[in-house]
């Protein structure tokens, strides 16, 4: 079995609207998931479902081949999007409460988390209430008690909000590595440059349907449209006399001096045919294709849809 | 999955005990009790200053008659009303009493002159004592013996015997069942309160703060509730039983230390009602007064204990668990809905009604205990909890009993059931202004 998570056509109806419409995704073992899609998309509801926090009314959820049971929750880690702490209870209490709800005996715990609260710089605080801790401390002690209990899934909703950029790379460094010791991420996100940067697969959610689902380079390969950027310095004609059976012209400027071209290639024609051709307008400075952003990618998908 | 609800429960435990608010309720709450209990009876001691009356008597008939009491001393002023009133205003005397010589005639135009207002007490003696005078007169002016009178006076105090089922004679002391039961009814009444709405709060805490969706992450949200539910009702257990406990030690070491405070001298008692003695209804109170009189420690002893205190003490702590878990529900269910605390009042009103409506009932209640009013309220579970201890001191068939105590267990079932369905959708929905209908809705998912 690769996946660690399989969902197999999940359905999920509210009241007054279908929140997850017949869903399939495959989670990869020991890969960074990346889960997108629009406000009210339905990515929430899937999350809440593989938690059992709320169950499907269609479909089946797999954990490693086994069908998901509750005996499943301690295997999971789980930081929501909307998150909180007890304001009034002291830090170090409430994250060993938190941490034997998750299963782990308290001596354990306590050792274990003293241990991270150490890394996290986090240990003077561990009598404080949490009122009286920042937000990014907040945030600290909620990632410490998602991975505390090393989950086989870890599940992040939205996990870099409220972060300041030097914490948000110790997170990142911090992700990658419970991915090296074995750990499978599900990481829902809108910001898509963390995307781009973390995930290995992905899959799109729109308007409870998924509708994209993959790995993150062969789906920016599948969008690419052979477009290509080409710099070129002394141009001896227009670049408008192109051969224009093979070629395409999408946009030229003029920067420093030097022209930069965007030239879409039709079918059945290689780069070594587009750069002899453009080699009889001038020198070529540089020369690579046009791959879409994640975000690209994102924004096309959902406005096709819409 | 015990284990888990077990944590949930000592957290919400330990976390409310350990509050100053739990610690000074927990110690103010027994001494103010006492205070209650005590302090009326202090005070009235502290009040009993002598009060001095001068007596200016134109018949030269009663001022050697009338006898001290009550704090009221006597003193005849040899000399006519306008001396009299010019020592009252040196303040020579509290009061001046004018016995004018038409006083055998009409009894009406005695007069008391004071200066500051009038002590109630002390007018209260004074016509206690000339109203003996004047009758003993009477009688002696028509010929009858004062003594053959009072040897016609019968008191009547009909016993009230219940027979049992099994065939066995109880007597009965409304009195007593009376004030146990609505101190109990009141108990329970304020408990369900008081701890209902501390799960509301916790669960409404549990969603502003946003730490629900951690926590269901690891345990049922049903195990979330019932785990608020049964340690905050634990937390109730542990104040009502500290509080019964420190209001004993306080109300018997006070009584201890000041023997007399709590005893009632017999004359007083009598004088004081038969005062107020106008009709023969009256008259049948004074005498119950007095019969009660004679042997009330006895009496209270023997009603006391002619109440059977195990199925007392065992129906308290049932109805007590019983009412606070269907509330307790309730509760949860409303702190779940809501966003904030001041949304919770479109839904607690139709759970408070039926508690304040068994507490209105409860007089009712009292005067026909096992009346139609009295059986339906003690039956049906929202109401039950406060009446069937309104009812339970007064003896109650053991059908009515059973029947009581199953709603109940199913009452809080079914409520539970219903407060966990509307729990696990509200707690995770934020930011919707929730109304019936989606309540409703809610309720109806699978």
């Amino acid at each position: 079995m690769n996946n660690l998570i399989e969902v197999n056509s999940v359905t999920k109806d509210f009241s007054n609207h279908r929140a997850l419409d017949n869903v399939s995704i495959k989670v990869p073992r020991q890969s960074i998931f990346g889960m997108l899609g629009p406000n009210g998309a339905g990515k929430t509801t899937l999350i809440r479902i593989i938690n059992q926090i709320i169950g499907p009314d269609k479909g089946e959820i797999f954990f490693k081949g086994d069908k998901l049971r509750p005996h499943h929750v301690d295997k999971i880690g789980y930081l929501p999007e909307e998150r909180g702490l007890y304001k009034k209870m002291k830090v170090g209490e409430q994250a060993l409460y938190l941490a034997q709800l998750k299963g782990l005996d308290y001596n354990y715990a306590k050792k274990s988390l003293k241990e991270w609260f150490d890394k996290f710089d986090l240990l003077p605080w561990w009598h404080k209430k949490v009122e009286a801790l920042s937000k990014g401390m907040q945030q600290k002690v909620q990632f410490i008690i998602t991975i505390l209990h090393k989950p086989e899934l870890l599940i992040f909703d939205e996990p870099f909000s409220g972060f300041d950029p030097i914490n948000i790379n110790l997170l990142k460094d911090e992700i990658f590595k419970l991915k090296e010791n074995g750990a499978t991420i599900i990481f829902s996100t809108h910001d898509m440059s963390s995307v781009e940067e973390l995930c290995d697969e992905i899959a799109l959610i729109n308007k409870s349907k998924k509708v994209l689902e993959g790995n993150v380079y062969k789906i920016k390969k599948q969008y690419a449209k052979k477009m290509f950027r080409i710099e070129i310095s002394d141009i001896s004609s227009p670049l408008e006399n192109i051969n224009n059976d093979y070629f395409e012209l999408l946009d030229q400027a003029n920067k420093n001096g030097l022209t930069e071209a965007v030239i879409k290639i039709k079918n059945d024609i290689t780069t070594n045919q587009l750069l002899n051709e453009v080699v009889k307008f001038g020198n070529i400075i540089s020369f690579n294709e046009v791959i879409p952003s994640m975000n690209e990618i994102f924004i096309k998908t959902v406005s096709e849809q819409q | 999955m015990f284990k888990k609800i077990f944590i949930i429960i000592k957290r919400e435990y330990i976390s409310r005990v350990k509050k100053k608010s739990f610690v000074v309720m927990t110690i103010l709450g027994p001494i103010l009790f006492a205070a209650l209990i005590t302090l009326p009876v202090i005070i009235a001691q502290m009040s009993d200053s002598d009060y001095e009356v001068g007596i200016v008597d134109d018949t030269d008939f009663f001022y050697d008659q009338l006898s001290d009491g009550n704090n009221v001393i006597f003193t005849h002023i040899p000399t006519n009303i306008d001396n009299a009133l010019e020592l009252l205003r040196k303040e020579k005397f509290d009061a001046v009493l004018h016995i004018p010589e038409v006083a055998f005639e009409s009894p009406s135009t005695l007069q008391i002159f004071t200066k500051d207002a009038v002590n109630l007490n002390a007018k209260i003696h004074i016509e206690n004592v000339l109203k003996q005078e004047f009758e003993s007169l009477k009688l002696g002016a028509k010929g009858i013996d004062e003594d053959i009178l009072r040897s016609i006076e019968t008191n009547i105090s009909i016993q009230s015997i219940r027979i049992q089922e099994d065939g066995m004679e109880e007597t009965d002391y409304p009195e007593i069942s009376m004030a146990l039961g609505i101190i109990s009814g009141i108990l329970i009444y304020i408990f369900i309160f008081m701890f209902g709405s501390q799960v509301l709060r916790g669960v409404l805490e549990e969603k502003t703060s946003r730490i629900v969706e951690v926590i269901v992450s690891s345990v049922k949200p049903f195990q979330l509730m019932m785990g608020k539910i049964v340690g905050v009702g634990m937390v109730g257990l542990t104040q009502f039983l500290i509080w019964v406990f420190l209001t004993l030690v306080i109300v018997l070491s006070v009584s201890t230390a000041m023997p007399d405070m709590f005893q009632f001298t017999p004359d007083e008692q009598v004088h004081v009602t038969s005062s107020q003695m106008m009709n023969s209804e009256k008259l049948q109170e004074q005498m119950d007064t007095v019969q009660q009189h004679d042997t009330t420690a006895g009496q209270v002893l023997e009603a006391l204990s002619a109440i059977k205190w195990h199925v007392m003490i065992f129906s308290f702590i049932f109805f007590f668990i019983g009412g606070y878990l269907l509330y307790g529900a309730l509760f949860a269910a409303i702190g779940s809905a809501v966003d904030n605390e001041a949304d919770t009042q479109q839904f607690m009103l139709p759970v408070t009604i039926p508690l304040i409506f068994a507490i209105i009932f409860g007089q009712m209640v009292m005067q026909n205990p096992s009346g139609p009013v009295a059986f339906w309220l003690s039956i049906i579970p929202l109401t039950s909890p406060v009446i069937m201890m309104i009812r339970i001191p007064f003896g109650i068939p053991l059908f009515d009993l059973y029947l009581s105590a199953f709603l109940l267990i199913a009452g809080f079932i079914f409520t539970t059931w219903m407060a966990a369905k509307i729990y696990r959708t509200g707690i995770l929905l934020y930011g919707k202004k929730v109304g019936y209908k989606d309540i409703w809705k809610w309720i109806k998912y699978k």
